[in-house]
């Protein structure tokens, strides 16, 4: 048995970048997805033939979305993908018009007042 | 490629366009930063506050240019990735919290950089047994301007330091809170990201007051 790779200890069968046809930047937008961005299926979006045109990984995004709102963060963990390869995956469902994306919180502008004392009652409360 | 016809009636005119809002998601995230030296109890806080068991995401190394993957032997491989652990704290519909543990090495301090874009604030874990790992996160933070509270994680074998001792031992800015902490315990988990929420909002009012105030010679 030493010396011998099974299942995960063997890594990936694929390489990783290997399902995103080699590219490492997300569509020819150049969208940059936060870590925290936040991905739903878009309503509007489900078509049942292009999602068949699409690869698996794809699919398991797009399943993971369906299920909950989630980070990008989740989405990689819980598609087992590295963070570069699930952005790229979702540059691509996001021109598909099959996800919406929120938008990142820009730099040097924090949410108001509000929502912070929101967040702190809600730690409070937990 | 087929268009299928059962799509098409989508584009009805009569179809509401509804109340007026733009495709993107309303709702809101916010990130919170969890560093410290290797050990120092970093995944236990956010496992500890966290409404789910801390995930794990990896970032695959040859996305980053200036670190060359010519990794010869599998033996090596745990060095092509790297770990982040993060958590979530969802504090109403639409409204959550996410809290990453920051990768330890220096060698990832790009990591930081994607990290720390929009982050509300940080969380710099110190051990007071060596209280030397936590200072490329103070000095992080600091130049960069986050808002960051230092978090004494009391362990329990460690000779117990005021605040006001590890504040002056680490040369902090004034102002910076630290707090003393269990980082395996709920409570006082909460009570450290409340403190940083607060700093932070106090953080941002002052700045923004500053910005708004022309540099006269008003004081």
């Amino acid at each position: 048995m030493n010396g011998q790779w099974y299942d995960a200890d063997a890594g990936p069968l694929v390489r990783p970048y290997a399902v995103t046809g080699g590219r490492t930047k997300p569509g020819p937008h150049g969208v940059r997805f936060d870590l925290i961005a936040l991905v739903a299926v878009d309503p509007e979006g489900a078509d049942a033939a292009a999602e068949s045109l699409m690869g698996p990984e794809h699919r398991a995004l797009l399943g993971l979305c369906r299920s909950e709102t989630q980070s990008v963060a989740e989405l990689a963990a819980d598609a087992d993908l590295p963070v570069g390869v699930v952005r790229v995956l979702l540059g691509d469902l996001l021109e598909g018009g099959h996800v919406m994306v929120s938008r990142p919180v820009p730099p040097a502008q924090l949410p108001d007042v509000r929502i912070l004392r929101e967040v702190i009652e809600g730690l409070r409360a937990l | 490629m087929g268009q299928h016809d059962d799509r098409t009636a989508g584009a009805a005119p009569d179809v509401d366009p509804g109340p007026g809002e733009d495709p993107e998601l309303a709702a809101l995230a916010l990130k919170i930063l969890v560093a410290g030296g290797f050990g120092v109890g970093k995944t236990t806080l956010v496992g500890a506050v966290s409404e789910i068991r801390p995930l794990r995401t990896e970032e695959a190394l040859s996305e980053a240019g200036e670190l060359v993957d010519d990794t010869g032997g599998v033996d090596q491989k745990t060095t092509t990735t790297v770990a982040m652990d993060f958590g979530r704290i969802t504090i109403r519909s639409g409204l959550s919290l996410y809290l990453f543990g920051t990768p330890g090495q220096d060698r990832f301090w790009f990591l930081w950089d994607e990290l720390s874009q929009g982050a509300l604030g940080a969380v710099v874990l110190a051990d007071t047994r060596r209280l030397e790992d936590c200072f490329p996160a103070v000095d992080y933070f600091e130049h960069r301007r986050i808002p960051f509270v230092v978090a004494v994680n009391c362990f329990t074998d460690a000779r117990r330091y005021g605040a006001h001792d590890v504040s002056r031992a680490l040369d902090l800015e004034q102002g910076t809170p630290v707090v003393l902490c269990d980082a395996r315990d709920r409570d006082s988990g909460k009570e450290v990201l409340i403190r940083l929420v607060e700093y932070a909002g106090r953080v941002h009012t002052a700045r923004l007051l500053d910005s708004v105030e022309p540099q006269a010679d008003s004081v």
